[in-house]
């Protein structure tokens, strides 16, 4: 009896579709830490501007949320797979990702900043300067999209899954630069004194923003609404200032 | 590239002209790594088996030393501590040394080739010590010297009884040679982690590696059966 409880449940809420998942948690996804986006407090509270813009869209939509923790690798996959509907853990969009997930209206946008020695001196806008540079890249990153388009051929790139990877070879000089997110940047390279940034940052990319299935239009829809009326309340600011000296606002 | 090919290739957003460029880049970088490895752990490992022989424990102690210390720690350690362990040495970027081991190659090559020589080593010595005395005394009756012996009749004969298991080893090698991703090198591994970075197709892009490597062990497999046919015909029966 039980059992033919459950499944009826279930049809009713497929048929009945909006009205229903309203009444069930979305469950939101970040990669932690990845500061200050998303991380946990010495008391193991999640945390970070990304958390705190879900919860404050949350409260938008009037809608009760979980937030999941997901390894970026598995990111994708976990969504597809039903463990959460929703990633909120600094996605950019790109062509390839638009082709398996649905993305909202982008929420911000972190340009790209050049890292390297305190000796080194390029312009790295400058395409002749940059040639047989050795560059460092997150392989997978918007960051690395951007140089093997823009200086494919020009410079050597190498891909690293952690930037700690990356500040090693950067100190022992198989590195000449680097090119990556610039919180992450701030955080790895410009914290240690032998290192400085190189250049103006490069915006790039149309930013991150909110990743859904495919299917989920109505709650794209939602969602898109609840995140307009943030960033017009002040709400968004307000977060924004608490993390971040620079506008990431888009 | 084949008309029918790129034709092929332009139905498909994953395995388009430049992916697979991307795989075959990986796979002679794959080739290459392995099979240098190989070559040089071999020699190597020839003459430290025979070495790890001896009864001299200050000749047969180091070598001892070094296939314990290379076979009791996991090959990704061993390449860690090379790779970013020499890139930390004071210095160092200072000396040609760096010329070599600024590239990932090197330092990569070189983890491989100390590891597969200390378990070519230890199969080597094992078949060195498996020799029947009855052939080494024959030897010795016909008044051949230590070298010859060892040339003419205990080598031989212990390659002939390695063969088998060193075909596991250059197995093992291919396969752990998939870790050179971690340091940057783009062997098969690594185009397949930056073809699944950027697809975000992670069945497509390691299915297509698995497909690769198991080809190779095919060969390898292939190798080894015709290489063991012809040395161990002695051994066949006569009206095969």
């Amino acid at each position: 009896m039980k059992q033919i409880l459950i499944a009826a449940g279930c049809i009713l809420a497929m048929v009945t579709g909006l009205a229903q998942a309203q009444e069930r948690p979305l469950r939101i996804a970040f990669d932690v830490p990845y500061e200050p986006f998303e991380y946990r407090t010495p008391d193991g509270e999640l945390t970070g501007f990304e958390v705190e813009l879900a919860e404050a869209m949350c409260e938008e939509m009037n809608r009760e949320c979980d937030f999941v923790v997901q390894a970026w690798d598995g990111m994708i996959p976990g969504l597809m797979a039903r463990k959460y509907d929703a990633i909120m853990s600094s996605m950019s969009i790109t062509e390839q990702r638009a082709k398996r997930v649905l993305f909202s209206d982008p929420y911000y946008r972190t340009p790209g900043g050049w890292f390297g020695k305190k000796d080194t001196n390029v312009d790295v806008s400058d395409r002749s300067a940059m040639e047989g540079m050795v560059v460092g890249v997150q392989r997978g990153t918007t960051m690395d999209n951007y140089v093997t388009e823009n200086l494919g051929g020009i410079v050597e790139v190498k891909r690293y899954t952690t930037a700690d990877d990356m500040a090693l070879d950067l100190e022992s000089d198989r590195l000449d630069l680097v090119f990556v997110d610039y919180p992450v940047g701030e955080e790895y390279f410009l914290t240690r004194d032998n290192f400085k940034e190189i250049g103006e940052p490069v915006k790039l990319g149309k930013g991150v923003a909110v990743a859904m299935r495919k299917r989920d239009k109505a709650l794209a829809k939602e969602i898109n609404k609840a995140l307009e009326t943030l960033k017009n309340d002040g709400t968004y600011d307000a977060i924004m200032n608490r993390y971040f000296d620079y506008s990431i606002k888009m | 590239m084949p008309e029918f090919l790129s034709e092929l290739l332009n139905q498909n957003e994953i395995f388009t002209a430049t992916t697979v460029m991307h795989y075959w880049g990986g796979l002679t970088t794959t080739v290459q790594l392995v099979f240098l490895s190989l070559v040089i752990g071999l020699l190597m490992a020839v003459p430290l088996a025979i070495l790890r022989t001896v009864r001299n424990p200050f000749v047969s102690g180091p070598v001892w030393l070094y296939t314990y210390l290379f076979r009791g720690t996991p090959l990704l350690i061993q390449l860690y501590i090379i790779y970013y362990g020499i890139g930390q040495i004071e210095g160092i970027q200072e000396t040609f040394w760096w010329d070599i081991f600024r590239d990932p190659f090197y330092p990569a090559l070189l983890a491989f080739t100390l590891n597969t020589a200390a378990y070519t080593t230890e199969i080597i010595r094992g078949a060195l010590m498996a020799t029947p005395p009855g052939e080494v005394e024959a030897a010795k009756a016909y008044g051949m010297s230590w070298a010859l012996r060892m040339r003419r009749i205990i080598l031989p004969s212990a390659f002939r009884r390695a063969i088998q298991a060193y075909s596991n080893e250059v197995i093992f090698m291919l396969h752990a040679s998939a870790i050179a991703s971690v340091v940057t090198i783009v062997d098969l591994t690594g185009a397949a982690r930056d073809i699944y970075s950027r697809f975000y197709a992670p069945f497509t892009a390691f299915i297509a590696v698995a497909l690769i490597y198991m080809a190779l062990t095919f060969l390898i497999v292939y190798a080894f059966r015709r290489l063991e046919r012809h040395l161990l015909k002695h051994q066949s029966p006569l009206n095969q």
